[in-house]
């Protein structure tokens, strides 16, 4: 059972719980076709995904059912999506990242080891925000994996994939035990060829001004947002790091408080007080400059990449089609094999063509996407900053207030 | 009426310093503060005068007045504190923030050692106070000697004392307990000051980078909310600048000069054991001579008699004295703890409001800033 709220501030959850947790908007939840996961559960190893499904399509034997999936099946079904050449016109929803709980869990241990060396306020303090920390990545990992779908559900024809609806309705373990170490070995290697060839393929001017400047942005835009995720982790940690600091402070003013009863005593109290509050504050907008910022970065680090997996293929598909040509030209001149040669450049031509023809769809849909995603995030952030700092000023002021009639 | 009273009620006496000024070259380089004294009180000459001092000037005064004040039980307001690394920069004439924040920092440090000193009513009669304040240039030899003083003879002391007054033992063991608390403060406001340093600086490149990622975005609205978004973050990072700068002046600084003057109260209940046991060796003396009179008449040596009665005599009249002294001190010391207490008081509340202010302040900032990006936002389309 997911541990639901925190100590306090329902607002964390609240919007999380209402829908699909998606950075993304504009996914077309229509009746059709809904997924959401439901449930996840946290065992050592592994998080165990409870992927709920509400359907009125005829393809499935119920209208409503569920499943129990782990992460290495949503790369699976990702994978799957990548290497069929049916799929190769689109851009193909990226796979979440694997849920990473080891710093959360060194650090709990660590916490563990040095329980003798603190107060056991510290420690009891201490816990509860590890706890708090490890909750909110279970969050973030479920509302990555959540995305996924909702995105795979949302395509006109993802949403028909078998794969996909195995991945849904079967409910027995797929099997797809993490690759072996030969697959492995393979994929590295068709990686490596492909970002020569990517270098290769880039370098090729294309005749259609869509597809050329679509390049162009995509492989400045991509470098960007990299460099902006990684940036704004950066200011995030830091953030962090001093509301840890503001809570140990509020902590040894506590201990200062309560040496005495005098009036410098008192007045520590208060202080200790409002430096409670204020961190949690200060966690809070740390907590969700992550969510708004870093995740909506991190998100369209991962697509602006699909997005150019998908001019690579385009871009491959068009060296094909026009070495099918070279090859028709001479085969028509040397009047050798031409019908075999005629045949492979009108496949060539109808692969690329076809790629090309929903590549500028799913371009364009990328775009609207992006765009309407990030007002909506950008909003929120500016909406959740101005809530906290008005928070804070009130907290403030008031102790401010209090310690100046006090005197 | 209390001296410090008196001072408060009917005259005005307010020190400051500024101006720091760089004299010389390379490595005999020093700074040179302008303190500035304006006064009703009619000790002084004038009403306003103004005299250039050196650190080592400071640390001078704080020699002469602890060798005459500590042993009758004052507390003496501690010096800010050497820094060799830091002086160096300047002598050498690097111009960057931390040199610049470093001279800043001492010359805040010397004020407020300046008026502990000035405001002390006992303190202010010292000659050598005045001297500081307002004649010609102090000999600045004696800095060399510059260890804290306070520090010498801390708890290290192995005298027992059959304390009749347990205000005493209570009092002594709360200083070392705040003491405690107090240090572990710093270290955690120190930490607060490098990470709010450290946010500044990230925020900043952050705030490069979404100016960059903006440039990009080929949908308008969005590019120039981004590009919006990142002069907020801009501003942010000013903004930490300050905050850190804050944490650091307000409040560190407060917790290390409260720290070393935790050392002087400490000192000033070292000298109380002191004259204790002055007292204790000196009973024992009489002790002893009274025992060497018994002896004396017993033995019948009538020669060597009245030397031991003499003797006798002096030790009566130094048991005596040193009983006195040590009533006096402790009388000293008790007062001088509770005039420190309410001044500490008065300086905690004073700094922490207005550090607080600061803090909040800044988040009047914040509001503006975010409210001013919220349209912008919002008009992406």
């Amino acid at each position: 059972m997911m541990q639901e709220g925190l100590d306090d501030g329902p607002d964390f959850l609240s919007e999380e719980d209402r829908g699909p947790r998606a950075v993304n908007v504009d996914l077309q939840t229509d009746a059709t076709l809904q997924v959401d996961i439901s449930d996840a559960l946290s065992e050592r190893d592994k998080v165990k995904f409870t992927v709920h499904t509400k359907s009125t399509l005829p393809n499935f034997k119920q209208n409503e059912f569920s499943v129990v999936r782990q992460h290495e099946e949503f790369i699976w079904l990702h994978d799957s999506f990548v290497e069929n050449e049916e799929y190769a016109g689109y851009i193909i929803p990226p796979a979440p990242p694997r849920p990473d709980f080891d710093a959360s869990r060194e650090k709990l241990q660590k916490l563990g080891e040095g329980e003798g060396s603190m107060t056991k306020e510290e420690f009891t303090k201490m816990k509860q925000e590890l706890e708090a920390e490890y909750l909110a990545i279970f969050k973030k990992t479920v509302a990555m994996h959540e995305v996924f779908l909702c995105r795979v559900a949302a395509h006109p024809v993802l949403r028909k994939d078998m794969n996909f609806h195995v991945f849904l309705e079967y409910n027995q373990d797929l099997s797809v035990r993490g690759k072996n170490k030969r697959e492995k070995m393979e994929d590295f290697f068709k990686n490596v060829v492909k970002s020569a060839d990517g270098v290769l393929v880039a370098g090729v001017k294309d005749v259609d001004d869509f597809f050329e400047h679509e390049k162009t942005f995509l492989l400045e835009y991509h470098n960007r947002v990299k460099d902006a995720s990684s940036k704004s982790d950066r200011m995030i940690r830091s953030h962090k790091s001093a509301a840890d600091d503001i809570n140990r402070i509020a902590s040894t003013l506590y201990t200062l408080g309560t040496q005495d009863s005098t009036d410098v005593c008192k007045f520590f109290l208060k202080v200790s007080e409002l430096f409670e509050k204020t961190r949690k504050i200060e966690a809070r907008v740390a907590a969700d400059e992550d969510l708004k910022l870093a995740d909506l970065l991190k998100y369209y680090l991962r697509e602006s990449q699909a997005a150019k997996d998908l001019l690579y293929r385009r871009g491959r598909a068009l060296v094909d089609y026009e070495n099918a040509n070279k090859a028709l030209d001479k085969a028509r001149a040397k009047n050798k094999d031409v019908l075999q040669a005629e045949t492979s450049q009108q496949v060539c031509c109808q692969k690329f063509e076809k790629i090309s023809e929903s590549a500028k769809q799913e371009l364009i849909d990328f775009k609207t996407r992006r765009v309407a995603a990030f007002r909506k995030n950008l909003v929120e952030l500016a909406e959740l900053e101005l809530k906290h700092a008005k928070g804070n000023l009130q907290l403030l002021q008031s102790c401010v207030g209090v310690l100046k009639g006090d005197t | 009426m209390q001296l410090d009273e008196e001072i408060e009620d009917k005259f005005e006496l307010n020190i400051s310093i500024t101006n720091p000024e760089k004299v010389g070259d390379g490595m005999n380089a020093y700074m040179a503060y302008k303190v500035s004294t304006q006064t009703t009180l009619p000790m002084f000459r004038s009403k306003t005068f103004t005299v250039r001092r050196r650190f080592s000037d400071f640390l001078g005064l704080y020699e002469k007045l602890s060798d005459k004040h500590t042993l009758n039980g004052y507390i003496v307001p501690p010096p800010p504190e050497k820094s060799i690394m830091g002086m160096t920069k300047v002598k050498v004439g690097k111009e960057d923030n931390s040199s610049a924040e470093f001279v800043e920092r001492r010359r805040a440090a010397l004020e407020r050692y300046l008026q502990r000193v000035v405001f002390h009513p006992s303190l202010l009669q010292d000659p050598d106070v005045r001297e500081c304040v307002c004649v010609c240039a102090l000999s600045g030899a004696g800095f060399l000697k510059m260890i804290n003083r306070a520090t010498d003879s801390l708890s290290k002391m192995t005298i027992k004392m059959n304390e009749s007054d347990v205000w005493f033992e209570e009092k002594l063991q709360e200083v070392e307990a705040e003491d405690q608390q107090l240090r572990k403060l710093h270290i955690m406001v120190d930490s607060l000051v490098g990470h709010r340093k450290e946010l500044s600086v990230n925020t900043g490149g952050f705030a490069k980078s979404v100016a960059m990622l903006g440039s990009s975005e080929d949908n308008t609205a969005l590019s120039r909310a981004l590009s919006q978004l990142a002069e907020v973050e801009d501003k942010m990072e000013q903004l930490h600048q300050e905050q850190a700068a804050s944490d650091s002046f307000c409040f560190a600084e407060l917790l290390a000069d409260y720290i070393r003057l935790l050392g002087s109260v400490r000192a000033s209940f070292d000298q109380r054991m002191k004259t204790w046991q002055r007292w204790q060796d000196a009973q024992n003396m009489l002790q002893k001579k009274r025992e060497t009179e018994a002896k004396l008449l017993w033995a019948n040596k009538p020669d060597k008699l009245q030397q031991a009665k003499d003797d006798i005599t002096e030790w009566e009249a130094k048991v005596t004295q040193y009983e006195r002294d040590f009533d006096r001190v402790s009388a000293t010391v008790r007062k001088e703890v509770l005039r420190f207490e309410k001044e500490k008081a008065r300086d905690f509340k004073k700094q922490i409001i207005k550090y607080l202010e600061s803090l909040l302040q800044s988040q009047q900032q914040l509001i503006k800033y975010w409210e001013a990006f919220l349209p912008e936002a919002k008009a992406i389309a």
